[in-house]
């Protein structure tokens, strides 16, 4: 009896320490939301330029575009550019997969996880042009709107976005 | 110049966007791919057959994944009746060595699947079709000595859960097909991985 009752601390002590090994990792909060919470991001009415990235951890190009998106936030964010990186992982893979993702790529742009699957509703209210791949990356301010489906580089992006910076401030 | 120049990347961007391909109502081409069993299989192999459920599939992509269960029910549900499911993997095996033929041969054994599983290996048949993603289906139909598009886009509403699905439209539409009917929905967008190219 008292072997089971040590061995029973013993085992509570190790999980405990797992857990807390696991919290103290990441201070990082993922907002998830259905496409309803999540549209008013794609209308925003303000000065700022706004360039949205439906992305996936599971998603290789994806991946490989974030840090460009990530230099586009680090280089443009005191011009009035805001980046919001759109995961569309599953959410029990926010604690696996996409906050140890993006913390080993240190990410400071803003990202929510659209969590809806009935994707056939929602991809033609981001863009009729929207087949449905990702990455796909849709970047307005309020006179216009771009969209692409396909991986983007750092390069492209500010040759998209600096014209777009420049008619806010006429 | 610099408008010029993007104006141009946006004209390139929108010509290689899914206006490319195939719409409903379309001829579709035939094929002569690679299956796993080391066969070639072409659509003229099945002269009975009322149409094709072609999908667009890989190894690698979750989205497919959530779908290969759903695709068997499917064939086994429709090949009977005349509608059998080729599966077609666009991908290039350099650029996702997750999708070589090897690869494919061995998940095909591990799930058994009861449809041809074809490599495009030169890549030269999803871009006649207009695919982009993985999963991608194009239902076809028999239309005289020709085959025509009748449905593209999604398997059903909801690839998360099969259980929570509102809509089939892939099965609403065969069983349109087979009752004589149009599909409604014939054109329906879901979220897939982008088909890989060697760059």
């Amino acid at each position: 009896m008292k072997l089971f009752v040590y061995l029973s601390i013993f085992i509570m002590l190790i999980t405990s320490g797992l857990s807390n090994d696991l919290q103290r990792k990441s201070n990082r909060v993922i907002s998830v939301m259905d496409f309803d919470q999540f549209e008013p991001w794609l209308h925003k009415q303000s000065d700022s330029v706004y360039v949205v990235n439906f992305w996936a951890t599971w998603c290789a190009p994806c991946i490989r575009e974030i840090p460009d998106f990530e230099q586009i936030h680090k280089e443009y964010s005191d011009r009035g550019v805001k980046v919001l990186l759109v995961s569309l992982d599953h959410p029990n893979r926010i604690d696996g997969h996409v906050v140890p993702f993006l913390d080993r790529l240190g990410v400071d742009s803003q990202v929510v996880l659209l969590d809806d699957p009935f994707a056939n509703r929602w991809i033609p209210k981001v863009s009729e042009k929207w087949s449905g791949a990702i990455p796909a990356t849709v970047i307005y301010n309020k006179d216009q709107k771009v969209f692409f489906e396909k991986e983007l580089k750092f390069e492209e992006l500010e040759e998209i976005i600096v014209p777009m910076i420049s008619n806010i401030k006429h | 110049m610099k408008k010029t120049s993007l104006f141009l990347v946006m004209f390139f961007l929108a010509s290689v966007g899914f206006s490319q391909g195939y719409s409903v109502g379309d001829k579709a081409s035939d094929f002569r791919l690679k299956n796993v069993d080391g066969s070639y299989v072409s659509l003229s192999d099945f002269p009975d057959a009322k149409g094709f459920i072609i999908v667009f599939s890989c190894n690698h992509c979750p989205y497919v994944v959530a779908y290969e269960d759903r695709m068997i029910a499917l064939h086994n549900k429709y090949a009977p009746k005349g509608f059998p499911l080729i599966a077609i993997n666009p991908n290039d095996s350099i650029a996702q060595p997750q999708d070589s033929f090897s690869a494919m041969k061995v998940r095909a054994k591990e799930k058994g699947f009861p449809f041809p599983y074809l490599h495009d290996a030169d890549q030269s048949v999803y871009p006649k079709y207009g695919a982009t993603r993985t999963p991608h289906v194009y239902l076809l139909e028999r239309a005289g000595s020709d085959l025509k598009v009748a449905y593209i886009g999604a398997i059903d509403d909801n690839h998360r859960d099969a259980s929570q699905v509102n809509d089939d439209f892939l099965s609403d539409a065969v069983d349109a097909l087979l009752a004589g009917k149009r599909p409604d929905p014939t054109f329906t967008r879901a979220i897939g991985c982008t088909i890989k190219t060697r760059n």
